[in-house]
């Protein structure tokens, strides 16, 4: 068991963790934040990426990928 | 559940100017990261440098200062000078250290200054623009050169760090990338011994780091990220130089 809490005024929708969530568990949200952006959401256990979607085991695996890369420090990682 | 990754200590909590994507945001954080790790925040001493990061002092919740374009290592070099008991580091664009600062950067060195330095190659100059800097490749264009630099016109692409390399005065050198989350992680360990290098008296010591300016590369953050990995490190092949 693993999340992760995105800081979502702060992000400002380079979308580099999507890029390299290894089950596709970050998604845009359609809704803007306070800086005028889509920024990204958490979204655990339905994969939304199509070629992703096959994946058996949609759980965060607690890897911390997205929070290496996010460039605005934006998300914490609990495991 | 328990937090196994967060802000730095040393990271203030504020958003920074850069734009979406760049990699100035990834650089504080590991320098912060590393600052916490070695236990060094109530001593290190940051000089910011012009260019885009020229706010880093607002974001570091540490002693900075800030110098002239370029003149970040000599004013390293005074300050550890006088207070050799600090942790001296300087955080620098390309056309800090490469151009505007040659000068300064390579007396630095092979005066073998106990210091270290933070390089941040974007190969273009952000903040005033996106024109064309010393570490521009071949073929890339930029606002100075709308049709791609050209070795006839404009040389070559400096390699600073190969450059720097050959000096008696330089203990270690080495090239990293953010191109993917692996070589963000190598990237933090050749920081953290750049700092370790100076807190055993080892001498100068620069981690150079191919990082993204998506705005002025015109691409997504992503391509850029891409770029890094299939262009930019045949110029500037990555590891350890030195
Ligand atoms: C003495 C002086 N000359 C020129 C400038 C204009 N200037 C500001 S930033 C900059 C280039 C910054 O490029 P780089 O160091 O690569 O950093 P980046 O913005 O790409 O991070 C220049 C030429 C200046 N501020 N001071
Ligand atoms: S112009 Fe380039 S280097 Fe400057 S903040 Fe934007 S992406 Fe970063």
């Amino acid at each position: 068991m693993a999340k992760i809490i995105i800081e979502r005024d702060k992000c400002k929708g380079c979308l580099l963790c999507v890029s390299v969530c290894p089950k596709g568990l970050i998604i845009v949200d359609k809704d803007l934040n306070q800086k005028g952006v889509n920024p990204v959401k958490f979204s655990p256990l339905v994969s939304r990426i199509p070629s992703k979607a096959r994946q058996v085991n949609d759980e965060c695996l607690g890897c911390s990928l997205c929070a290496i890369m996010c460039p605005d420090c934006c998300i914490e990682v609990y495991k | 559940m328990e937090k196994i990754f967060s802000r730095p200590k040393s990271l203030r909590n504020i958003s920074t100017h850069y734009c979406p994507g760049c990699g100035h945001g990834i650089a504080h954080r590991l320098i912060a990261g590393v600052v916490d790790e070695l236990g060094i925040r109530d001593k290190v001493i940051a000089i910011a440098p012009v260019g885009c990061a020229v706010l880093a002092y607002d974001y570091w919740d540490f002693d900075c200062t800030e110098a002239a374009h370029g003149r970040a290592l000599a004013v390293a070099t005074a300050i550890k000078r006088v207070r050799p008991q600090n942790i001296v580091f300087t955080y620098q664009g390309d056309g800090d250290l490469a151009a505007i600062g040659t000068n300064e950067t390579i007396h630095a060195a092979n005066r073998g200054e106990n210091l270290t330095v933070i390089f941040i190659n974007n190969a273009v100059y952000g903040m005033t623009g996106g024109q064309m800097a010393p570490t521009t490749l071949l073929g890339q264009k930029t606002a100075t050169s709308p049709l791609g630099r050209n070795a006839q016109r404009e040389g070559y692409p400096l390699k600073i760090s190969e450059v720097l390399s050959q000096l008696s005065g330089v203990k270690y050198i080495e090239r990293t990338s953010f191109y993917s989350p692996q070589e963000i992680l190598k990237a933090k360990r050749a920081i953290k011994l750049a700092f370790q290098n100076q807190i055993e008296g080892i001498g100068f010591s620069l981690v150079e780091i191919l990082s993204p300016c998506p705005t002025y590369w015109d691409m997504s953050p992503q391509k850029a990220m891409e770029w890094i990995a299939n262009i930019m490190i045949k110029e500037f092949p990555l590891g350890r130089i030195k």
